[in-house]
């Protein structure tokens, strides 16, 4: 069946279609003047695209009329903005001239309800803020509190954690590879990168029993044992995983499209960083070695071997190196963490914080009491006010706490690394290529849950 | 108790009756200023700071090492304290592996105390965090603007008289389908 409006005259007078032959073109379809391989095509171009030479800086360009000048709104729902991260970008053409990151659309008053809950509920809180590193959300909170109850866990209690956070860097880290990736247009990266993270997160499910929002680090401890059997889960991942980081080093490390679109991309100098607070590995990258687990040892990770990779440009490629050097260092903590397992109890004897085994509330009238103190208001912290910071996957992850007395914090701060780090987005990309924006934000690995908290 | 630590308890007193700490680099810096306290707070050093010296303080701070202001926050005391703001920096030395807290306090009225963005850029959002959250002005950032709540929002919703729930909802209107 035909439409008939489709034959009707008025219609094809209307369309203007050049056909070839029905007048004269201005350019001849043969001539490929312009498409001559030229000088940009020469030695010192394949350097830069082959990541040979690391060039960031575009010179500015003051003959761009100022109609060429456009603002752009990337986000706040775009996929490669890991979240709802809004970036106003001022562009000339192609390149990006200024860049102000817009947030606050995941802000959910986590400090506000912070102070609502006891200390005892608190770690259900923050650990919902990075929930990629939710373990050392825990860890930071519960090591505050602990300073102020003035207790120190037993070595079991702290050695879980550490085997914990550790792994817990890896699988964040494993996202951050993925995701990282995915933007780039390596997809394979982003299954790989998941399909690592899932056998982690599948011990953590054993352990505490959920795999995302543990609450497992709680003050005066960890909430339970590790699981029969975690020597085996864990003796998988650490024979696994480096098998998995060689063949991401076949796909990635020295392929030429990888290179080139990460090697000189998102450059933040050792300088820049340390002016604007960016820890973690964007700060490693840039070369400064700066490592909380050895600076200002926590949980005695002092006492495990291990050292800090560091980059040397400051590049998303150097990023994405340290990322892998970090996955297999923390192995290694790993791996002695679960050989010197100290045995004993995973949390501290103080009837005041943690409560009593179940036996016990039958037996004795002070358990009891102690049992239903604790569950209904909670222990009591001495006044004071404290900072705790560890590093997390993505950076300085500090916890400043004040307590007046009460069984609530009075006041809960989280000093979050993506919120610091994000003020590093506009300087790395500034004067860069519009196509390097996402290469770029996911290189700095933001989590909008701990930007807006 | 080994001889170390007794000889190094006799050595702070040296000074007048002011408490000062025993690392040179920071004892060198709160000798340079009369009116900053130094207290010991759980192990961590904390500077409190007039109102008025707090950028001139930092600049001092600065100079002496410490190379980033890690975070910038606020802790409202409502009726515990004369001075209800109390302004918190922590403060960070990489090259001696040291932390520093300086605190400040601001009143009731029109709470403001100097930004420290011109000394480390990094606190900028730091401090529009805090201004939000609190309605501390930060005089002299480039840019004091909400950061995490809307830009017409009413109030500061950290402060200790800002009630939780007490927030109309949103989209009532989807309730009332049906």
């Amino acid at each position: 069946m035909s439409d008939p409006t489709i034959d009707s005259p008025e219609i094809t007078e209307t369309l203007d279609l050049w056909v070839a032959g029905t007048e004269e073109p201005e350019f001849s379809p043969t001539d490929e003047g312009e498409q001559e391989i030229s000088d940009h095509e020469s030695e010192a171009r394949l350097d830069e695209q082959f990541g040979r030479v690391v060039e960031d800086d575009y010179v500015f360009d003051d003959g761009v009329d100022e109609g060429e000048r456009m603002i752009l709104n990337m986000g706040p729902q775009h996929p490669s903005t890991h979240g709802v991260l809004r970036l106003q970008v001022e562009l000339e053409g192609e390149i990006i001239r200024r860049t102000k990151p817009i947030i606050g659309y995941l802000h959910t008053g986590m400090e506000k309800t912070g102070e609502q809950l006891n200390f005892s509920q608190g770690g259900t809180n923050v650990t919902r803020m990075d929930y990629l590193a939710p373990f050392h959300n825990e860890l930071a909170y519960s090591l505050a509190v602990e300073r102020l109850l003035g207790i120190e866990v037993p070595p079991r209690a702290a050695a879980i954690r550490v085997l914990l956070t550790e792994l817990n860097r890896c699988s964040s880290h494993l996202v951050a590879l993925a995701t990282n990736g995915m933007d780039i247009g390596a997809i394979s990266m982003m299954i790989y990168g998941f399909r690592e993270r899932e056998q982690i997160l599948g011990f953590f499910e054993k352990t505490t029993g959920l795999r995302m929002n543990h609450n497992f680090i709680r003050p005066g401890g960890v909430a339970a044992d590790l699981a029969p059997g975690w020597k085996d889960d864990v003796a998988a991942i650490l024979t696994e995983l480096p098998r998995r980081l060689q063949q991401y080093d076949d796909l990635l490390k020295d392929n030429p499209i990888w290179i080139a679109r990460t090697r000189g991309v998102g450059v933040i100098s050792a300088e820049e960083a340390i002016a604007y607070g960016i820890t973690g590995p964007a700060l490693r990258a840039a070369g400064v070695a700066w490592d909380l687990r050895q600076a200002f040892p926590y949980s005695g990770i002092e006492n495990y071997e291990f050292e800090v990779p560091v980059g040397e440009h400051g590049d998303v490629y150097d990023r994405y190196r340290v990322r892998i050097e970090e996955i297999h260092q923390s192995l290694r903590i790993v791996e002695q963490a679960m050989d010197s397992m100290p045995m004993g109890d995973y949390r501290v004897d103080d009837r005041k914080v943690t409560p009593p085994p179940r036996a016990r509330i039958d037996e004795s009238m002070e358990a009891l009491i102690h049992h239903f103190k604790l569950f209904t208001e909670g222990f009591k912290v001495p006044p004071g006010e404290t900072y705790v910071a560890v590093e997390s996957p993505r950076g300085e992850l500090g916890c400043y706490l004040v307590s007046n007395g009460e069984a609530r914090p009075y006041r809960i701060h989280t000093r979050a690394p993506s919120f610091a780090n994000l003020q590093g987005l506009p300087i790395a990309m500034a004067d860069s290529l519009m196509a390097d924006t996402v290469a770029t934000i996911a290189s700095m690995d933001p989590v909008m849950g701990d930007v807006d908290r | 108790m080994s001889d170390e630590t007794t000889t190094v308890e006799e050595t702070p007193p040296v000074g007048p009756e002011r408490p000062l700490p025993e690392h040179p680099v920071l004892r060198a810096l709160f000798e340079d200023f009369e009116t900053v306290g130094w207290v010991r707070s759980l192990g961590q050093d904390v500077a409190q700071v007039p109102n008025e010296a707090w950028a001139g303080f930092a600049h001092a701070v600065r100079d002496a090492g410490f190379e980033v202001c890690v975070d910038v926050t606020v802790v409202d005391w409502m009726r515990e304290r004369p001075e209800r703001f109390e302004i918190v920096a922590n403060l960070l030395s990489m090259a001696h592996k040291l932390r520093l807290r300086m605190t400040t306090t601001a009143g009731r009225v029109d709470p403001s105390v100097a930004s420290l963005v011109p000394i480390w850029p990094g606190v900028n959002f730091a401090e529009r965090e805090a201004y939000d959250m609190f309605g501390v002005t930060f005089e002299g950032h480039p840019d004091l603007t909400r950061i995490l709540m809307p830009d017409d929002w009413e109030g500061h919703p950290l402060r200790k008289d800002f009630g939780v729930g007490s927030v109309p909802v949103q989209f009532k209107e989807s309730h009332q389908v049906s």
